[in-house]
Formats: C-alpha cells, sequence, structure tokens
C-alpha cells in the first residue's frame, strides 16, 4: 500500500503492486523473486531517503489462468463423491508434505479428518442442522479452513505451471466436489436463516 | 460482492482512509556495504513454526514468533477466508524469501544471514502502540544483539 508506506516515511520502501499474500511476486520463480530482492537492496544505495521506488512489473489479482490440476476419478462409490475424492487425494497430501515439510492444516482438524469433516457438510446439505453434526460456531470454521488448506496444498503438488493469484481457491469451490459440498452446505444454512455469522466465513465473501 | 483480498481498488480506498502514525522525522540511515552485512526478514505473513503458538483466528494481538534460518515447517497464520494462501502453499519463498537469501549469501552478494527471523501478524490496532512500545523495540534488541545490519521486511 503505497500511500501508507509515505505518509508513514518510511526510510526505505520497494512498492510493489502484486497480489496479496504474494510479497515476492511470483511462487516457485526464482529469478523473479531475486529481482525483487535485487531492486529491494538497491534502496540501501540512495544518499539519503525517505525513498519509495516502484518495482517496473505489475501483477494483477484478476488475470490468473485457471489451475490445471487434474482430479482423480471414483474408487469408492458407497460413499460421497466429496469424501471418496478426499481419501483418493490423501496420497497427494503427504507427497506434498514430505516434500515441503510443512503444512497449513491443523486449525481445527488433521488432514486424516478431511473426509470425517465433509461427511458433517453432507449430513448439513441433507437436512440436519449443523449443531447437531458435531460443528461449533468456532469449529466450523476452522474445519472449512482445514479442509481448504488440505486440498490448496494438494493442488500445488499436482499442477502444471504456474500458481496464480487466487488459481487455488477458484479451483477449490468450483471444481472440486468437497468446495461444491461446502458451498451447499453454506446455502443450506443461510436458506434455513443460521446466523450469519455461522456460515459467511465458509467461503470468500463473494462465493454464492 | 467482491472478495476485499482480490479488489484492488477496494483495498486502494481502504488504505487511502487508514488512519497511521505520523512522523516529522524520519529514521533513515546508512547500513555497512550489502556484501558485508547480516540480513534477517521481519514478515507480517503471521508465520510460525508446526507446534508452536502461532496466531488465532481474528489475532491482532502484538506478539511475535521467532524461527531460524533452517526452519522450514511454517504454517501461515493468515485464517481469514479471504485470504489467498495458494502463493504460500506453492512456495514458501513468495512471503518469506529465506531461500532466495541463502543463495545471495552463498554468491557473497550479502554477508549473512541472520540464525533468528522473526514474524508478526499483520492485523495490529490501528494506533501500532504495541508494536511501536513493546514488540517492535523487543524485536530490534534481539536482532542488535545478533549483529543483524539490515532487516528485510515482508507484508502480506
Amino acid at each position: 500500500m503505497r500511500d501508507i508506506a509515505e505518509r508513514m516515511r518510511v526510510p526505505r520502501a520497494l512498492y510493489t503492486a502484486f497480489p496479496v499474500g504474494r510479497s515476492l511476486g511470483k511462487p516457485r520463480d526464482r529469478t523473479f523473486q531475486h529481482n525483487v530482492l535485487k531492486a529491494a537492496f538497491c534502496l540501501l544505495e540512495a544518499p539519503k531517503g525517505p525513498i519509495l521506488i516502484e518495482f517496473p512489473e505489475r501483477i494483477s489479482s484478476d488475470c490468473t489462468e485457471p489451475l490445471l490440476c487434474a482430479l482423480p476419478p471414483r474408487m469408492d462409490i458407497s460413499v460421497h463423491p466429496a469424501v471418496d475424492e478426499a481419501q483418493a487425494l490423501k496420497a497427494a497430501y503427504d507427497r506434498a508434505r514430505r516434500k515441503t515439510k510443512r503444512t497449513s492444516v491443523g486449525m481445527q482438524i488433521v488432514a486424516d479428518e478431511v473426509p470425517e469433516a465433509l461427511k458433517k457438510f453432507l449430513r448439513i446439505v441433507e437436512g440436519t442442522d449443523w449443531n447437531m453434526v458435531g460443528f461449533s460456531a468456532a469449529s466450523i470454521y476452522g474445519t472449512a479452513h482445514d479442509i481448504r488448506s488440505y486440498y490448496e496444498e494438494i493442488s500445488c503438488e499436482l499442477a502444471e505451471g504456474a500458481i496464480g493469484s487466487w488459481a487455488t481457491e477458484e479451483w477449490f469451490y468450483d471444481s472440486t466436489e468437497a468446495g461444491q459440498l461446502i458451498l451447499r452446505a453454506r446455502r443450506t444454512m443461510r436458506e434455513k436463516n443460521v446466523a450469519q455469522s455461522i456460515w459467511f466465513g465458509l467461503a470468500p465473501a463473494g462465493r454464492a | 460482492m467482491s472478495i476485499f483480498g482480490k479488489d484492488e481498488v477496494a483495498m486502494q480506498k481502504f488504505s487511502a482512509g487508514l488512519p497511521v502514525p505520523e512522523f516529522d522525522v524520519d529514521s533513515f540511515n546508512r547500513p555497512k556495504a550489502l556484501h558485508l552485512a547480516k540480513v534477517a526478514i521481519v514478515t507480517t505473513a503471521a508465520l510460525y513454526r508446526d507446534g508452536g503458538d502461532g496466531f488465532t483466528l481474528g489475532d491482532s494481538d502484538y506478539h511475535y514468533e521467532t524461527f531460524s534460518r533452517a526452519a522450514r515447517d511454517l504454517k501461515l497464520g493468515h485464517h481469514s477466508v479471504n485470504f489467498d494462501r495458494g502463493g504460500f502453499a506453492a512456495d514458501i519463498n513468495v512471503v518469506y524469501p529465506i531461500d532466495r537469501l541463502e543463495e545471495l549469501r552463498e554468491e557473497g552478494a550479502i554477508g549473512d544471514v541472520a540464525d533468528t527471523h522473526y514474524s508478526f501478524a499483520g492485523n495490529q490496532s490501528a494506533t501500532l502502540s504495541e508494536i511501536r512500545l513493546d514488540s517492535g523495540p523487543s524485536c530490534a534488541r534481539d536482532m542488535i544483539k545478533e549483529n543483524v545490519d539490515i532487516v528485510l521486511l515482508t507484508g502480506t
């Protein structure tokens, strides 16, 4: 936020017009990241400040290519497609975690619990009240967060090409059975006049 | 309805109206040459180590987390549903460029990488008084003790 740096007289600032959450601009692009760092460190050579320089390349949030990430075929027709999908993707999650040595899953549940958590959202869609399936006001948000993180980390393992801004979020809610199930549960809760504070955060604000 | 984190115009409007502390003087100084300097990262990406205290939902307290230069088992503590976590999921360096710093050290472009790096949550009180009076100076003292010369601040 350029104007804030100017108003606060930050001694040295590199203004980067990159999407939120991407300070170095492009994930998995070592050259681009080094160019950003080089521009930042060049500020050290300025004889006086405050100094603010704009990085010459801009990245917009809304010009992202869709994520190219294949989903598994049905493996177990005895369970809901979202549960089947989450189970089938576990190996990819484990592989991603071994590779990166990190995960943001764990706000409410661990990866092994994702299929069971999806069953709770399924019960909401089928008509059971949200607070009768094992969720509390706090846990339902954290559970949706963890399911999305589980899928986003898998998508980064499986996807071909660059990971554009919001591409993993769009893939999750638009393309996966799990994302679609959470959106349906959210709509069901809204139609049943559940307090907005409970269902609103299950998906980004612009999602129907 | 747009997603706030995706709507550049909304974010610009928000930042333009955001009250910030104003300073009569700036703290500009001249550090030692980059190829001799020790560099630390301070990020507002709310990163924390697996198993650590971390940052909870809506957490706007002013504590900070520390991690060693070797640590990569980091979680992203920005839990907002309107935040794009895909970049971090793909590459930690997009918010915390620790591997890039190690490469610069190997090339001799920077003197050294600090042993300890720091993470705050970006959602702070409007006055920033806690960071200015408490955790900010504490964090700076830790870095001075480690002979850090240059701080790379990365926001999210």
